[in-house]
């Protein structure tokens, strides 16, 4: 059972963490469509699974963020990554198993999983 | 329409969001005696004119200005009203809105619950610069989450960090799951 006392030292591990971390810092964001389109086409899950997968992999570097409606309501759930100075990247049709991929191939390691592009769904 | 409450849930919440509240109080009580399930929204967000109030459970009302339609409201009302239940709305410029919305627990058209707990997370961790008050009546027992006693506590960490998410996520779940849930 969870505690509000663990909440204490979580925070304590976590902060000597970042102590360590800080030269290494990024900052690239992943940006989940949050509008009654997305969440009716399953952004939520998407969301979730960002969280939890870039927690397995203790990726602090990277942070997960919500916007509006993009404007591509039928290619829902849309997700964009943003990878410093690089362009942006537009993922569409979102489901919880392209989740590891994305963060893989394209965070880790820098290559954009192109198959699940809007490029590709166009 | 969403295919489960915890959607609308997640949907209605974002409008306080878009209000620019500082504090939502969402309530969700699972009556088995009066057979309902009630949500409520009250926020301290801008608040709507009473002419807007009015007609913002049509469709083809929305203060977006990319398109003429706003479908999150309609859809609730609709759920609400095709399952035995209910819908209203308060609102005050200035002052905040207040959303209450019903739904019949063994109504055969009732959309499930699904992913309550998955949805309050995603709310707490994605607005951080706001604060939630969360109060889930279950059948047994009654859970309460208020992010103004938790972000103290983990000053100067913010709830969207993965080791605290994680942790919300599971007190969440946890905390729900004591009072009992409902498909």
């Amino acid at each position: 059972m969870k505690t509000l006392a663990e909440l204490e030292a979580i925070r304590k591990k976590t902060l000597d963490s970042i102590v360590l971390r800080k030269e290494e810092e990024g900052n690239t964001r992943v940006v989940v469509g949050m509008a009654t389109c997305g969440i009716a086409a399953g952004a939520r899950p998407v969301m979730i699974e960002f969280v939890e997968e870039l927690k397995r992999r203790n990726m602090t570097n990277v942070t997960v963020g919500q916007t509006g409606c993009i404007g591509v309501c039928r290619l829902e759930p849309i997700v964009e990554v943003y990878v410093k100075d690089q362009p942006k990247v537009t993922y569409v049709k979102m489901t919880p198993d392209k989740v590891a991929r994305i963060i893989t191939e394209h965070i880790v390691n820098g290559k954009v999983v192109e198959e699940f592009t809007i490029g590709a769904a166009e | 329409m969403m295919r489960e409450l915890a959607d609308n849930v997640l949907d209605i919440a974002q409008n306080s969001v878009a209000a620019g509240a500082s504090l939502l109080k969402l309530t969700i009580t699972v009556d088995e005696a009066a057979d309902l399930i009630t949500l409520i929204f009250s926020d301290n967000g801008c608040g709507m004119t009473p002419e807007f109030a009015q007609k913002v459970t049509d469709p083809f009302t929305t203060t977006r200005k990319t398109r003429k339609v706003g479908l999150g409201l309609p859809f609730l009302k609709m759920t609400a009203q095709t399952t035995g239940g209910d819908f209203s709305l308060e609102s005050q410029v200035g002052v905040g809105t207040t959303v209450k919305a019903s739904f019949g627990l063994k109504n055969i058209d009732r959309p499930p619950m699904g992913d309550l707990a998955g949805t309050l997370q995603t709310l707490v961790i994605l607005n951080t610069h706001m604060d939630f008050l969360i109060t889930y009546r279950g059948p047994k027992d009654e859970f309460v989450f208020d992010t103004r006693q938790i972000k103290p506590m983990v000053e100067p960490l913010e709830l969207n960090h993965p080791d605290i998410a994680a942790w919300i996520s599971d007190y969440i779940k946890e905390g729900m799951n004591e009072c009992g849930t409902v498909e």
